[in-house]
């Protein structure tokens, strides 16, 4: 286990080198100038000039990129354009609201998809299966600015029940920091609660028809048990993969709820970064992410073995 | 159990010292602002970036400021003396001044933030070529000494946007104009709290008690500077319906500049407010590329000129009346330099004239290629509504569109058009930045170092030193109408295509907003 476990994290470096490269290419490629978006409207061609002698984005690509490279393999993400701040800080600031986004939204779809999909297994071909399945329907269409444009009118301007926008971290108190949580974690949640529910009632419709789910009917197990120990269980890789690939996503995807409910996460930082054209932030919210996926995969194959006693590394 | 509420207990304690670490005291004001962008770059002189200006203002002090009037009065200077010749000025400072880290503000303090600034900002550059000396006489008494007249030192030492000339310490005034400050001690109104600043989410600003404004009432960036308020957070957020939402809920107290499609949303709640608190607006620009065909024929320009017109580009963009203007001045309507002589061109389009002009000039069908911005949404309707004006006017137009980020990156390129470059692009400008000939970017017609469109101009350029070394300001007013004329006859660098406003919106609590260029904080009360 442990060799694999080195293995898979051996890996990620060639990974993340090619992420890398990939990213540092594509940014020089796209139209835009970070010295004329600093320098401000009035700004001569001259000061432009200048700015970009500064920054080092008069030399050469290959240059930028070995003394970018040779910056991270030193563990430094470089500073970013426009704050004069190393990257890796503002990360640091940024790295929690998402982190607590994500959580919040990945505990609302766990609790509320695995039953809903588990359900609708259960009652397969009923109005209740019906139900789950339409919900899940609408879930995957409605955009989640829309979900959340709506949640806000209803619940903070209407009702005044809670906030429109901002973060408060937990340091504030689990109460705020909770507050401020609901809205977009119900916003953004309901896309991945009808996703797990679809993948939780397909998985357990397969599992519910095999040979020793009817023998533990035939021995008069209760049906919970059932369903929960012999179904779920059985049924839960499919299922975790599903979370899995979830976690990784919405790390990634919490960009337009981050704005739409003006939370300064990563999400909002890479966004005002690629606007600003600040490279270095790009480049090292990128790696960030990449390198956060990787590990969440590699958790999730970790996972299988205690969920399946089949699988072994 | 006893372990876990020791737990709870110790945890909660935590929190609540967390949770009022750097935050406001309970007694304290807040206003709560969302400005127009978020602030990145905090030195006022190093970039002209807006945002950057306003938070100038808060944290420093000018010599002199401009008034509703226009006129320049003192602001951190007491009294001033011009010599009978007009070439010497001697600035003593008001008495008590200080900044924020306690020191007194000093004329030391003011010569070595007039020389950053004048290596830095257009009408710093001019003013320091006339300099012959600038240099303290004492602790509160500098002298400014001139190599032959100059009519603009008061005007350049009260200019009310990017750059303001601000006072910072001596200390910090020694960076090279080339170089961004990190020490950021002013003596203006508000406290930059630098370690409470988190770029993309909040910047906090908290009143200087040691401030000693002047006892005239305020009047744009002139008159007393009083903080009434105890703290004010400029807070990020990029989405606009988002703080339509929580100015609406009460989060936030000010809004600053509501896109126009969402104004009637704002009209329609009573808990708030529209106020036009930029009474000169902005101005919308059209630009010519000198360097290449079409455009770097003058008569052609003058052809474009003729098939735009004001209205066409407000109505598209602004749409509401009550937000836009049309206005033959170039140096913005109802301000000192104002005329509308040879601006008219700019009213109303005559596309047979237009026809004829490019007739005479011999138009060969080169294309222009008109870069459009997309993403902001007070230029994104420029440029389609400038193609179809051009088209009927006789030119082959290939727009071009693109983030603003992208326009502002390949309006530096000077290739040709095929090869990257272009050959117009419309922007907007605050008409702050562009009351008189030499603040006026677009008239900069040094070449390959002035503003991207490059005029190399030698007849503008001379007509604008006249302007600037003419003392007397009735004459002064006689050479910019000269120069407006010029321009939109021959010289022809751009056409001012119509003023439009943006109205601030804020909270019925909210009270005392002053006027002007700019948002100020100072003077702003919060009740309830």
């Amino acid at each position: 286990m442990l060799g694999f476990v080195l293995r898979r994290l051996l890996a990620t470096v060639p990974v993340l080198l090619t992420v890398a490269l990939l990213v540092f290419l594509m940014l020089r490629l796209t139209p835009g100038d970070p010295a004329a978006i600093m320098a401000g409207e009035n700004a001569t061609a001259a000061q432009i000039a200048e700015i970009r002698t500064k920054l080092g984005l008069d030399q050469p690509i290959l240059i930028q990129f070995a003394i970018w490279l040779g910056k991270v393999l030193r563990g430094d993400l470089g500073e970013s354009f426009f704050f004069k701040t190393p990257v890796a800080t503002l990360i640091g600031q940024r790295i929690g609201p998402t982190l607590a986004l994500a959580t919040t939204t990945m505990l609302l779809t766990v609790a509320i998809a695995v039953p809903l999909g588990t359900l609708a297994a259960w009652r397969h071909g009923t109005l209740l299966d019906r139900l789950v399945m339409g919900f899940s329907v609408l879930g995957f269409s409605v955009p989640v600015f829309v979900l959340g444009y709506a949640l806000i009118y209803v619940f903070a301007i209407r009702l005044q029940w809670l906030p429109v926008q901002g973060y408060k971290p937990l340091s504030a108190g689990f109460g705020p920091f909770l507050t401020q949580l609901v809205l977009p974690s119900c916003a953004l949640a309901v896309i991945y609660i009808a996703l797990v529910a679809r993948i939780t009632r397909a998985s357990l419709l397969e599992v519910l028809g095999e040979d020793h789910v009817r023998t533990a009917r035939a021995k008069g197990l209760k049906e919970s048990a059932v369903l929960l120990r012999h179904g779920l269980r059985n049924a839960a890789v499919p299922i975790v993969t599903v979370i899995g690939l979830g976690i990784a996503l919405l790390i990634g995807g919490v960009v337009v709820t981050e704005s739409v409910f003006n939370i300064p996460g990563l999400g909002r930082l890479t966004v005002d970064a690629v606007l600003g054209r600040d490279y270095p932030t790009i480049q090292g919210v990128i790696l960030v992410f990449s390198g956060l996926y990787v590990l969440i995969n590699l958790s999730i194959d970790l996972l299988y073995t205690l969920l399946d006693p089949r699988i072994r590394y | 159990m006893a372990l876990c509420k020791g737990v709870l207990a110790g945890a909660a304690a935590v929190g609540l010292v967390l949770a009022t670490a750097g935050g406001p005291a309970a007694a304290e004001t807040v206003l709560k602002a969302v400005m127009h962008s978020d602030l990145k770059i905090v030195d006022p002189i190093w970039t002209t970036a807006y945002i950057t200006r306003n938070h100038g203002y808060n944290v420093y002090d000018t010599l002199f400021a401009m008034d509703e009037t226009g006129a320049v009065r003192p602001q951190m200077v007491d009294s001033y003396k011009v010599s009978d010749d007009g070439l010497t000025y001697s600035f003593t400072l008001r008495e008590g001044l200080l900044f924020h880290d306690g020191q007194p503000v000093t004329a030391e303090d003011a010569v070595a933030s007039i020389k950053r600034w004048g290596s830095r900002d257009t009408m710093g550059l001019l003013l320091m070529s006339y300099v012959e000396r600038l240099e303290a006489k004492d602790a509160r008494t500098f002298e400014l000494k001139l190599k032959k007249p100059y009519g603009l030192v008061l005007l350049s030492l009260g200019k009310p946007s990017s750059n303001v000339p601000f006072v910072m310490p001596k200390r910090v005034a020694e960076t090279p104009g080339t170089e961004q400050i990190t020490d950021y001690t002013g003596s203006g109104p508000f406290v930059f709290r630098k370690d409470l600043w988190k770029p993309g989410n909040i910047a906090v600003y908290e009143k200087f008690k040691g401030y000693k404004p002047r006892s005239e009432p305020p009047s744009w960036a002139a008159g007393g500077k009083v903080a009434k308020v105890d703290r004010v957070e400029w807070i990020s957020m990029p989405d606009h319906q988002t703080a339509v939402n929580a100015l609406i809920s009460g989060e936030i107290d000010l809004m600053e500049a509501p896109p126009h499609d969402l104004l009637p949303v704002l009209e329609a709640e009573k808990s708030v407010q529209l106020f036009d608190w930029n009474t000169l607006g902005n101005q919308y620009m059209f630009r010519f590329n000198s360097l290449h065909p079409p455009f770097d024929n003058p008569k052609i320009r003058r052809a474009a000129l003729e098939a735009l017109n004001q209205e066409d580009f407000l109505k598209a963009v602004i749409g509401d009346p009550r937000y836009y203007k049309t206005c033959a001045a170039m140096f913005v309507c109802g301000t000192t330099f104002a005329t509308d002589k040879g601006g008219e061109v700019m009213l109303k389009s005559d596309f047979e004239r237009s026809k004829q002009l490019l007739k005479e000039a011999g138009y060969d069908g080169t294309p222009v290629l008109l870069m459009h911005s997309t993403d902001l949404v007070v230029l994104a309707n420029l440029a389609p509504v400038a193609k179809q004006l051009l088209e009927k006017g006789g030119f082959k137009v290939e727009m071009v569109s693109m983030d603003w980020q992208s326009l502002v990156a390949r309006r530096a390129k000077k290739e040709k058009p095929s090869e990257g470059g272009w050959n117009a692009f419309m922007t907007s400008w605050v008409a702050a930045d562009i009351l008189n000939p030499i603040s006026t970017a677009g008239l900069n017609a040094t070449g390959d170092k002035g503003f991207f469109g490059w005029f190399n101009d030698p007849k503008l350029e001379a007509m604008k030193r006249a302007f600037a070394e003419e003392t007397d300001l009735e004459k002064q007013k006689k050479i910019a109408e000269e120069i407006q004329v010029y321009v939109a006859t021959e010289g022809t660098t751009h056409g001012w295509m119509g003023q439009w406003y943006q109205p601030m919106a804020i909270r019925k609590t909210i009270a005392g907003v002053l006027k002007g260029p700019v948002p100020y904080m100072w003077n702003i009360e919060k009740k309830g």
